[in-house]
């Protein structure tokens, strides 16, 4: 077997755990936010997702994405079931690791970013549906996005930039959240009824799981340990701290207290914004993307009551806006002085190039997960059923879906 | 016998607590409630969709105690609970058409 290095090696385990840390961090995010009733159906979308898109990576899903190309479009079933995992290496030099440990990163993405998209279809999707939903999007839209940004694809040979999934992970999944709160419907009571958050300590708790796994999520995708793993560790931080402040900031600037809830979402949206740049930009520029990104995202939140579309836990105005800006951004601030693999931005002598390859990144990104989101959800609509009946919404998902109940108090 | 219902400021529970202990009332129940009367509720805010919160956190004290102590004990509540601010409370009687005190099958003021 090749050499592989031991430092690159061992940042690499870590951030997988980190990375795996993440979904159920998010789970409590979520879980918070949503009614009592519907706390333990919310976290089952995040914690199912880790053995099921665990399970379909493994078998099918990675090779989609990484084994070899096919037109830019996809990848080949070179590596089916893992054939041919262990034993290989990824990368060279001080950033040769295990093609095991590669592949058990990429697949954590794969399980977050499903996670992610539950946040829309909070408190009325059936399970099964969503089990459904789950198995057959990570194949179909995260498998070849991932090919086309990381995996050899038409967007990685244009240049677009996307260092840790801005495209791949948050405006994908904030893509397909939009078709499913479209296809869903609102929930009973959207606009009339009180459905607030049940428990916003659990969702602070949540967010600074999501912010410590973030580490690795950013800096783990340096793909090794050293210089760039450094740097996107910075720019990580400083984004979450920016989003924060300008999360808070905005809400006193417009009349309001400054709430927990926002201080955490605020954090969360910042980290959403350095995803695509964390790699890419020096500590200032990452500031400015975390507050820029905290603040347009609080206005963000906006578009559901806009457009009327019922986005139960904000999918579209953090994940969907953030991950579109910081991509956006990732054009405006990136310097190859910090990722010698990367490009200039606007602001770095490099145009408007990189800038166009970016929205064509972001473009392509949304129009693909919407239009196949849509027909995936359209068909398991047509067979299972997407949402629960009248009566199964009134109880709670923890009742009707579970036979469980979430607090004994 | 009387029981006595009284809803109050959660906060002004031990001085009601033990201004009836100090008139030899032996025993009580407490709930944590949530009501409102002329007391108006406030506004949260969650992700920022305004939330009306109609409904106050207030606690409920029951005692049942002899048809003779009810006055004195009616007032004390009211001295002990009163902050002069909205939101007070109120004190509730009713008659007890029985009591019984499980252990020992004590009946009447023998069970109070």
């Amino acid at each position: 077997m090749p050499a592989v290095d031991t430092g690159s090696t061992a940042w690499m385990l870590v951030s997988t755990a980190l990375v795996l840390f993440m979904t159920p961090g998010l789970a409590l995010f979520y879980a918070g936010m949503v009614r009592r009733k519907n706390v333990l159906s919310s976290t089952m979308h995040s914690l199912f997702a880790m053995g099921l898109v665990s399970v379909i990576w493994a078998v099918i899903g990675y090779t989609l994405a990484f084994g070899g190309d096919h037109g830019g479009v996809i990848g080949g079933l070179s590596h089916l079931g893992l054939d041919g995992v262990v034993g290989a290496v990824t990368g060279t030099g001080s950033s040769a690791i295990p093609t095991s440990v590669f592949a058990m990163y990429q697949g954590m993405f794969a399980i977050i970013t499903v996670g992610l998209i539950s946040g829309a279809v909070a408190e009325r999707m059936k399970f099964r549906a969503f089990v459904a939903f789950a198995a057959l999007w990570s194949l179909l839209v995260y498998s070849p996005l991932a090919h086309w940004v990381w995996g050899g694809g038409w967007l990685q040979k244009l240049g677009a930039l996307d260092f840790a999934g801005g495209t791949v992970v948050h405006i994908a999944s904030a893509a397909a959240a939009l078709a499913a709160a479209l296809m869903l419907g609102k929930r009973k009571g959207y606009g009339t009824e009180e459905l607030r958050p049940h428990n916003v300590p659990m969702s602070v708790l949540g967010a600074g799981i999501l912010w410590f796994g973030w580490f690795g999520f950013n800096a783990g995708s340096a793909l090794g340990s050293g210089q760039l793993a450094g740097s996107a560790c910075l720019a990580t931080n400083l984004s979450a701290a920016a989003g924060m402040l300008a999360w808070s900031a905005t809400e006193v600037l417009t009349g309001r207290k400054p709430t927990v809830l926002g201080a955490a979402s605020g954090a969360v949206a910042g980290l959403v914004g350095i995803t695509p740049a964390a790699g890419f930009v020096g500590p200032m520029p990452a500031l400015a993307i975390g507050a820029i990104t905290g603040c347009l995202c609080y206005f963000g939140l906006r578009l559901k009551s806009r457009f009327g579309f019922d986005d139960a836990l904000d999918v579209v105005g953090v994940h969907g806006v953030g991950g579109a800006t910081g991509a956006i951004l990732t054009g405006v601030f990136a310097s190859v002085a910090v990722n010698s693999a990367g490009a200039n931005g606007l602001l770095y002598g490099g145009g408007l190039a990189l800038l166009g390859k970016q929205l064509v990144g972001v473009g392509a990104t949304i129009a693909f997960s919407l239009i196949v989101s849509a027909i995936i959800l359209k068909c398991i609509d047509l067979t299972i059923g997407l949402r629960v009946d009248v009566e199964s919404e009134a109880t709670g998902l923890d009742v009707a879906e579970h036979a469980e109940t979430g607090y004994e108090f | 016998m009387k029981k006595i219902e009284a809803v109050i400021k959660p906060h002004k529970l031990d001085e009601v607590k033990e201004a009836l202990q100090a008139l030899g009332v032996s025993g009580m129940t407490v709930y944590e409630v949530k009501g409102f009367g002329r007391q108006k509720g406030h506004t949260e805010v969650y992700r920022g969709n305004e939330y009306t919160v109609d409904f106050v956190p207030k606690t409920k004290i029951e005692i049942v105690v002899d048809d003779d102590l009810a006055p004195k004990v009616e007032q004390a509540i009211v001295d002990a609970a009163r902050t002069d601010r909205i939101g007070d409370g109120k004190v509730f009687t009713f008659d007890c058409e029985g009591a019984v005190r499980i252990r020992t099958g004590e009946r009447g003021s023998e069970a109070l």
